[in-house]
């Protein structure tokens, strides 16, 4: 089979798969296991063939053209190269992963057909995404990603949490794709094309007429879908869905799509030094600012999520500094990583019954309950810290050096400030990755108390899953960083490998912030000793792992007072952070901004439109139904349904009519 | 003998039925009234063949016809009337008004037992504020 | 109508000074029946309405006969003041009509019906005799209106008419069972 034809099966697998489950689900529930891990099995293994074939070769590039579309052509186009290559690896390995653990995470739930399905999908959309080399074809990947988020999040639609997740990440992820579609429209206008390698010889060229303008309308739609700053807010509310769907699409995948959107047309970007300033500015608030919130957050999940948004922001400060190699880099090591994160906090979350850390602080033993889950989630919490030999000590450590490069002003295009901005962000997020994936562990599996009623032991599906990832999580980074630039291609003169100065920068930072966090937790253990706080969810020992996360998200708001954090008084962030801690905990109250920003005037306007509609054009209606109205009763009074008045009426007009008659004649 | 005189006179017993058919309120009396026009009309073919000497005697024919139609007309009329005494319990015909519209929408004009009663009682303003607030 | 040919016709005729004897009869029982029929109209007794429509419509019989329409006048006889008249009473009996006065015989818009009937004698009677002044009915000659003449031009050129009204009658019958039946009946029959 040739190359090509590979490629074309790995995104259609999965959605033909999706398509089968779907239809089944209902009337042959037998087969809607098989048919949800099947073909996203296969898929894997077929981008793993399409990676070896494709290997260090030059891009590989086909295309179909279905119909005419007018002066613009759309094409089925497949391009393949490195970047898109691996990328497919890692969505497929992720994707499987996380079918694979749904087996047992969602084993009863009465949904599983329709989330297994959309699952499905989700993982062809992303396919299609990486494989396509058309940005029409790309821009459907993008939307059937956008609204497979959107069903996935809201999984759990009994709940009010899940049902405002889910609206607030797609209208707030629609928000940044509307003017990524009138970008692409102009790219398109300006180029002639869809055809991505057309657009980046168009920018090779020169040939773009606004190309600020269409980075930064891209931008917009980068941002909402990779929760970059300001359109982040989406993301730590989009927790409320089931773990696995957190893993795959809210760390893995749908996220990286806007970075590996710029990262295909950086040089778009490139050609435009106020794209590159803004790019870069978004990601160090996203750094800085996700680091911060990460530290405040008590509900597991959410610190996650704001650690994805910093992780992201990696990427996207990698992109603002001209290098994407690093970035895809980051991005592959990340993903792997942060899946294994999710997942392993979904088996936190079933074996302590609660999303808090601040509960689990105050019970024994969670960590000997689940010993996969604290020796994989340890591993990956280091290598999200970026410490050595770790993947992320590897990936963090290539960006910080394309940084520092940049900052030399020895990248071409890219200006020396924007370096700068970057690598002190980067290296300041360092510090506070540090110290909240430190905060995270000690909280979740150091905590000291009654011991962890027994949920039973976590099934196989689940635990196996977390060692197939934590492989990737170990070794990736350094087996991989010599190999790399052969794939990604480009001038092979720089490695992706560490460089003496900001290796031992990011990694001493990182440990400053490792200690800073465990002398905090150790300095509030008294307090914590003295306030026993938390409530677990109560469920029979063999409930489904999905249940008691759903009880444990609804009621956290119920138990503690808010969604995203609690009144811990021995909570190490609070020490940490200090008075920043409140604001922080609330994402520096970005969603009030926003409600005071747009959500207030769009109410009111919508309030003002109501007052003119119903008080001022109503009135003229009803004045013009008015006049009618009282001819209507004057005429009504003649109808007194007495027959001899009718017959008097008639009788007179024909005497009149005969007298008119006479007279005339 | 003068034409002028049974014309007149058929005219004047017109009027005569005209004016019953309009004031009188019973619906019998209405149909006497109604029997006098037929006769004036009756008055006038007669009068009219018999100046014209026509040969077919049309108008005495006609005659003929108008007083058989009649009698199938107060055989029809007085079985309606009955009908409406019996399921009204009068036969006044300025009170049989269930062919006027309502100042309000009610729920249906047919078979409505109190047909006559007063139009403008408190049920029909009420009902003109319940369209005034749905409209 | 022209008016040269009335005027001429008016030559020839006598004028209404000089009236037969025919015409005075005519005209008084003209009166006799005009009056019984305001009487029919405007009495407060319905019973007497009946009574006096019975007067008028012997009334007008007998100016059938003067107009020497006989056969006519004994139809009118027969079944105006035999059939119809019998049927009214039977009818204000069923309906209970009230025996003697009444004072609410006439309804609301007696003085409307005064006005249209007023305005429609006015104008039929100025039309009338307008155009009917001058015109003689010659009652000499061949009687128009004997038995033997009607049933002749009846049975000879109008039989067609006369069929399809018996059909009528029949009609009208059948519909005056239908709808004089009690409605207790008609359920049985759904």
């Amino acid at each position: 089979m040739t190359l090509t034809a590979l490629a074309a099966l790995v995104p259609l697998l999965p959605f033909l798969g999706a398509a089968a489950g779907l239809l089944l689900g209902r009337s042959a529930p037998g087969f809607v296991r098989p048919l949800a891990v099947l073909p996203t099995a296969a898929s894997f293994v077929l981008a793993a063939v399409v990676a070896a074939r494709q290997g260090t070769g030059a891009p590989t590039d086909a295309a179909h053209r279905l119909a005419t579309t007018g002066s613009v052509p759309v094409d089925l186009a497949l391009h393949l190269d490195g970047f898109s290559v691996l990328i497919a690896v890692l969505v497929g390995l992720v994707a499987t992963c996380v079918q694979v653990y749904s087996l047992a995470y969602l084993r009863d739930d009465p949904r599983y057909p329709s989330y297994a399905g959309l699952v499905s999908l989700f993982t062809a959309a992303m396919l299609l995404v990486v494989y396509t080399g058309d940005l029409m074809v790309l821009l459907v990947g993008w939307e059937v990603m956008g609204i497979c988020s959107y069903f996935l999040v809201g999984h759990y639609w009994e709940t009010e949490t899940a049902r405002a997740a889910s609206i607030k990440a797609f209208l707030v992820t629609k928000l940044g794709d509307v003017p990524f579609l009138i970008g692409v429209f102009a790219l398109g206008a300006d180029a002639g094309t869809f055809r991505i390698n057309g657009i980046l010889a168009a920018a090779a060229d020169g040939r773009l007429h606004h190309p600020t303008v269409v980075a930064l309308l891209l931008l917009a739609g980068v941002a909402g879908k990779s929760a970059q700053f300001p359109l982040h807010t989406w993301l730590p509310d989009a927790m409320a869905g089931p773990t696995p769907v957190s893993a795959l699409i809210h760390a893995a995948t749908m996220v990286a799509a806007g970075i590996y959107l710029v990262a295909r047309l950086l040089p778009v970007f490139t050609a435009s030094a106020a794209a590159l300033a803004v790019l870069a500015a978004m990601a160090a608030v996203t750094m800085i600012g996700s680091g911060l919130a990460a530290l405040a957050q008590d509900d597991i999940k959410r610190v996650l999520a704001y650690s994805t948004i910093g992780q992201l922001g990696y990427m996207a400060g990698a992109l603002a500094v001209g290098d994407r190699r690093a970035a895809v880099f980051h991005l592959l090591s990340h993903g792997a990583f942060k899946a294994l994160l999710f997942l392993g906090a979904g088996v936190v979350i079933h074996a302590a019954g609660t999303n808090s850390l601040t509960a689990m602080s105050r019970m024994g033993g969670l960590g000997r309950r689940i010993p996969d889950a604290l020796w994989t989630m340890g591993l990956s919490l280091a290598s999200l810290a970026a410490l050595p030999p770790l993947s992320g000590f590897f990936s963090k450590e290539s960006v910080l050096r394309a940084a520092e490069h940049a900052s030399a002003g020895d990248t071409a295009h890219v200006p020396s400030a924007v370096g700068w901005t970057v690598l002190v962000a980067a290296l300041v997020t360092a510090v506070l990755t540090g110290a909240y994936a430190t905060r995270l562990f000690l909280l979740a599996f150091r905590g000291s108390g009654p011991e962890v009623p027994d949920h039973g032991r976590q099934p196989l599906a689940m635990t196996t899953v977390l060692w197939v990832l934590a492989l990737p999580t170990v070794a990736f980074g350094g087996l991989t960083y010599r190999e790399l630039p052969h794939w990604f291609g480009g001038p092979s003169g720089d490695g992706l490998g560490p460089v003496l100065t900001t290796s031992v920068l990011g990694t001493g930072l990182a440990a400053v912030g490792v200690l800073v966090a465990y002398a905090a937790w150790q300095g509030t253990a008294a307090i914590r000793g003295a306030n026993p706080i938390g409530a677990v969810v109560a469920e029979p020992a063999d409930a489904e792992p999905a249940l008691v996360e759903a009880e444990a998200i609804d009621t956290h708001a119920e138990v503690y007072g808010d969604v995203a954090s609690a009144e811990d008084l021995g909570d190490p962030g609070r020490l940490l952070l200090g008075p920043l801690h409140r604001s922080a905990a609330h994402g520096f109250h970005l969603d009030a901004v926003y409600g005071v920003l747009f959500v207030r005037p769009v109410l009111a306007a919508a309030s003002l439109v109501r007052f003119l509609d119903r008080d001022v054009v109503e009135t003229y209606v009803k004045g013009a139904g008015g006049t009618p109205k009282l001819l209507g009763a004057a005429v009504r009074k003649a109808q007194t349904g007495n027959v001899q008045t009718y017959l008097g009426a008639l009788l007179a007009g024909a005497v009149v009519l005969a007298v008119i008659v006479a007279v005339g004649a | 003998m003068h034409l002028a005189y049974p014309a007149v006179l058929a005219a004047l017993l017109f009027c005569v039925g005209v004016y019953g058919v309009l004031a009188r309120r019973n619906a019998i009396l209405v149909l006497m009234s109604v029997e006098l026009m037929l006769n004036a009309v009756n008055l006038n073919l007669v009068a009219f063949d018999v100046w014209l000497r026509d040969t077919l005697h049309a108008g005495q024919a006609l005659t003929l016809f108008t007083i058989t139609i009649a009698a199938a007309e107060i055989g029809l009329g007085l079985a309606i009337v009955l009908l409406v005494y019996r399921n009204r319990g009068s036969s006044d015909i300025d009170r049989l008004t269930a062919l006027a519209d309502p100042a309000g929408p009610r729920g249906d004009g047919t078979g409505r037992p109190g047909a006559g009663e007063d139009p403008d009682g408190p049920g029909t303003t009420a009902g003109d504020e319940k369209a005034e607030a749905t409209a | 109508m022209n008016p040269g040919t009335v005027l001429a016709a008016a030559a020839h005729h006598p004028g209404f000074l000089s009236p037969t004897g025919v015409e005075i009869t005519f005209v008084l029982v003209g009166l006799a029946t005009l009056g019984a029929a305001l009487l029919t109209v405007t009495t407060k007794q319905l019973v007497h309405a009946a009574l006096w429509l019975v007067v008028a419509l012997g009334g007008l019989a007998v100016e059938y006969l003067l107009l020497t329409a006989e056969f006519i006048a004994w139809v009118q006889v027969l079944i105006y003041v035999g059939s119809v008249v019998v049927l009214l009473l039977f009818g204000l009996m069923l309906t209970k009509a009230p025996i003697g006065r009444s004072p609410d015989a006439d309804s609301g818009n007696r003085w409307v019906a005064v006005g249209v009937a007023g305005a429609a004698a006015v104008t039929l009677v100025w039309v009338v005799v307008d155009a009917f002044r001058s015109t003689w009915i010659n009652l000499h000659g061949a009687v128009q209106g004997t038995s033997h003449a009607t049933g002749t031009s009846l049975f000879r050129h109008w039989v067609l008419p006369f069929e399809a009204l018996s059909v009528l009658l029949l009609a009208a019958l059948v519909g005056a069972i239908v709808l004089s039946r009690r409605t207790d009946g008609g359920k049985e029959t759904e």
